[in-house]
């Protein structure tokens, strides 16, 4: 392989690596969680057409993936 | 009225969003840029922190055009969604830090981590390469959080220019109080202030999620506004429950 494939091989798995622990990181659940509401939100506005239930659900989805995310994090101190 | 209020309201939350998410993620660049500066000499690690800068400027000026070419609901949606997820982790560990369950950021820690591990390495010659790589990397890798805001904020509200402003402002802020009082930044409540980037950074990836999937929020760019507000009193009630939970997990044990 040539020095210059290698580097861009190099420049592409850092690009991903970055981007990997900007979204997931720790918290795998809140990027799951993520989008699982967005495809719950875009059922509710474009295929069933129901605003108002988008509305609602999309900011209580978020609530619930942080509220999940940190329980989590406070069972994983208490088994520490 | 309503669209001066509209206006007003959108690019007050982009403006503070920008600029607490410039200083907290600069206060930790400064932070390494003293330790290496301290350690191993101020030169290379100048050149470190120009070149990280330019850097950085050339990647917004490149990137952020580029994105104001794609579709606005496709924009909005992805803005959205890495805003989203982004805000989210920020407000996670804040709430934690707020309610006893993590360490607070302690920028004595970093800074003690970093001169430990530069010491450690080869003396300088001419050119301080260790030190020049170190302040590179740490203004770089912070840097890109606070492109990231600016570009997302920015291209979304189609006000690149004032966010990269604001951003700046932010910077140079930072550097000059850390160079006028010349040590780390460890009396600046950065926890509070990752929790305020935290509300508003879910705010807006709530916000343009909906706009991504075509939700129409009632009043605008007001339901922003709302956002921030339910989001700050479910911030508070989360930290509330999490210290009740957690005093009467130490009171069963003791």
């Amino acid at each position: 392989m040539s020095d210059k494939s290698s580097w861009l091989l190099r420049v592409v798995k850092g690009f991903a690596m970055f981007w990997w622990d900007f979204l997931v990181g720790d918290t795998p659940e809140l990027f799951v969680a993520t989008l699982v509401l967005v495809g719950f939100v875009a059922l509710c506005r474009i295929v069933w057409q129901l605003n108002t239930l988008a509305l609602v659900v999309l900011p209580l989805l978020c609530v619930t993936a942080l509220g999940l995310s940190l329980d989590r994090a406070q069972r994983a101190t208490r088994k520490k | 009225m309503l669209i001066a209020t509209n206006v007003t309201s959108g690019v007050a939350v982009l403006v503070v969003a920008v600029f607490l998410t410039s200083c907290v993620e600069m206060i930790e660049a400064l932070t390494i840029v003293l330790a290496v500066g301290h350690t191993r000499g101020w030169r290379s690690c100048v050149e470190g922190v120009g070149a990280a800068l330019v850097a950085l400027v050339v990647l917004v000026a490149v990137v952020g055009p580029a994105l104001v070419r794609v579709p606005l609901s496709t924009l909005h949606l992805v803005i959205g969604v890495i805003l989203l997820i982004f805000g989210m982790q920020w407000l996670r560990k804040a709430i934690l830090r707020s309610s006893g369950l993590k360490e607070k950021n302690d920028e004595d820690v970093r800074y003690e981590r970093t001169v430990a591990s530069l010491e450690t390495s080869e003396p300088a010659k001419r050119r301080d390469q260790v030190a020049f790589v170190v302040a590179f990397k740490g203004v770089f890798l912070e840097g890109l959080e606070v492109v990231i805001a600016v570009i997302t904020l920015g291209t979304s509200a189609h006000r690149l220019g004032l966010a990269a402003l604001v951003a700046a402002i932010a910077v140079v802020l930072v550097g000059v109080v850390g160079a006028v009082v010349s040590k780390r930044l460890t009396k600046v409540p950065e926890n509070a202030m990752k929790m305020g980037v935290g509300i508003l950074l879910t705010s807006y990836g709530t916000f343009w999620t909906g706009e991504g999937l075509k939700v129409r929020w009632p009043g605008a760019d007001v339901g922003l506004l709302v956002l921030v507000g339910v989001y700050a009193v479910v911030t508070w009630l989360f930290i509330v429950a999490l210290r009740r939970r957690s005093g009467a997990i130490l009171e069963v044990t003791s």
